[in-house]
């Protein structure tokens, strides 16, 4: 058994080209409002809850301002990352890589091991006792799998006006269209800095072995 | 610093690589027919009648945002708007049996629908506003269809940016409950920078394809020899996609 699945490594770089085109389209379509409001609605600066700073054009898909473009580029790749999660889950509950892997133990959520994966970490001491993650990483994958990529979709489906006569019910629960525009934001702000530390622990735990095995597989590194 | 110059460069890379893909022929029909999945899901998965979710009066906003045209200044609106739109005439005609000039009084005596709705703009932000006038459906029974229309388009009085501005939409939308011609908001005449005297509202779709100072409703088979084809002044103008319930 290799140590990544196939059905991993497919979604994990698929799905990175997807969460990329979405984030800088996305960073085009900020730029075309900066404010974000509670509630239902919101217009006025005195409305604000923020005043997101304007990025730069080299951060935006397509280069330059065109919310039209952007939008063209965010409504595309919508699908493949939506249906590449749907997919991934299947996937791994059906290849069990979810029950093995990433579900934690009560004994992980213990106060003193969670310490000690902290300083673990901090030693950067990546051996893991037995298991293929530790909880922190436990911890960050369910966070992305099961919560701010799911959450991506469902506040995007919740602000979509034609959406809403069937799925109202999902912005009431997101508290509004403008709290659920808050929430993508927030949420993809979330993967943002999810992406941030990924590739620097990777950095840290030697790129060429970790980036080869995500694209080969690797060899099992269950004894 | 030199990481910074890393990732800009990375990034203009990626940027390039994907104006690179849309200016493909196969990239930006890919790009045009995402939008159409889009509304294939929305009308698989919502009824035609369904109606976006209406509001309480306490709910509505402390004002209205207007934006786009706020005063037009072209033709002879600012003359109407001092005569208080007395003379303002609503022709519903194209592919039509019975083409028709309404009066604002006409408009007013026809059987009214008030909505308390959130008004969504593409660059989005939302407000929440009373709005009533007659549906949009009891004018095309009057007119009759003829049966090769496919879409309405809308006329209006300003001139943005050198077009005038139109928007057009489809039969399930035009005859959808909440699609109403607009010439009260919040129980007061529309202000001028909300449309004034009459405003199209087509509750499930973005703001763009709410027009303002209407003056025609026009039926079609087909929208490619309007304006510049592309259903509307935004579409036209900027690429803004027709179905604008995204």
């Amino acid at each position: 058994m290799k140590r990544h699945a196939l059905s991993t490594r497919i979604w994990h770089w698929l799905n990175l080209v997807c969460v990329v085109v979405l984030f800088m389209s996305g960073l085009t379509i900020s730029n075309a409002h900066r404010r974000l409001y509670w509630g239902d609605w919101g217009f006025a600066p005195e409305q604000a809850w923020l005043v997101v700073p304007r990025f730069p054009d080299w951060m935006t898909i397509p280069g330059y301002y065109s919310l039209a473009v952007a939008r063209d580029w965010h409504i595309l790749m919508a699908w493949p990352f939506a249906l590449l999660l749907l997919f991934m889950w299947v996937a791994m509950l059906v290849n069990r890589h979810f029950q093995r892997d990433l579900v934690t133990t009560r004994k992980e959520w213990q106060p003193k091991a969670i310490w000690h994966d902290i300083v673990e970490h901090l030693k950067l001491n990546f051996d893991h006792e037995g298991g293929k993650f530790n909880f922190l990483q436990k911890l960050a994958y369910g966070l992305v799998l099961g919560v701010i990529l799911p959450m991506m979709i469902f506040s995007g489906i919740a602000i979509s006006p034609g959406m809403e006569p069937t799925f109202g019910w999902l912005l009431d629960l997101l508290g509004g269209r403008q709290s659920a525009r808050s929430l993508h934001f927030i949420f993809a702000f979330a993967i943002f800095g999810f992406f941030v530390v990924h590739v620097v622990l990777v950095l840290l735990a030697g790129p060429i072995g970790q980036i080869r095995d995500m694209i080969t597989g690797g060899k099992s590194d269950e004894a | 610093m030199k990481r910074r110059g890393f990732l800009a460069v990375a990034s203009a890379a990626f940027v390039a690589g994907c104006n690179k893909v849309a200016e493909s022929n196969a990239g930006s029909k890919l790009l045009g027919a995402a939008e159409k999945w889009h509304q294939g899901a929305h009308r698989l998965l919502t009824d035609r009648e369904a109606l976006a979710p209406e509001y309480p009066r306490s709910a509505i906003s402390p004002y209205f945002r207007g934006n786009g045209s706020i005063d037009p200044q072209n033709g002879d609106y600012q003359q109407q708007a001092a005569e208080s739109f007395a003379n303002w005439r609503l022709e519903v005609r194209g592919l039509v049996e019975n083409p028709m000039s309404l009066s604002l009084d006409n408009i007013r005596k026809l059987p009214q629908r008030t909505q308390v709705t959130r008004h969504d703009c593409v660059e989005g932000w939302s407000a929440i506003g009373e709005w009533t006038g007659p549906q949009l459906s009891l004018l095309l029974d009057a007119a009759e269809l003829k049966p090769e229309a496919k879409f309405i388009v809308f006329r209006c009085a300003d001139n943005l940016n050198g077009q005038d501005y139109y928007e057009s939409i489809d039969l399930i939308d035009a005859y959808h409950p909440q699609t109403i011609v607009a010439h009260l908001l919040n129980g007061e005449p529309l202000p001028i920078k909300n449309g004034a005297p009459l405003r199209m509202r087509v509750e499930r779709q973005l703001g763009y394809k709410h027009p303002k100072y209407l003056t025609a409703i026009e039926a079609v088979a087909s929208l490619e020899d309007i304006g510049g084809g592309q259903g509307g002044y935004w579409e036209d103008r900027a690429g803004y996609q027709w179905y604008a319930g995204i």
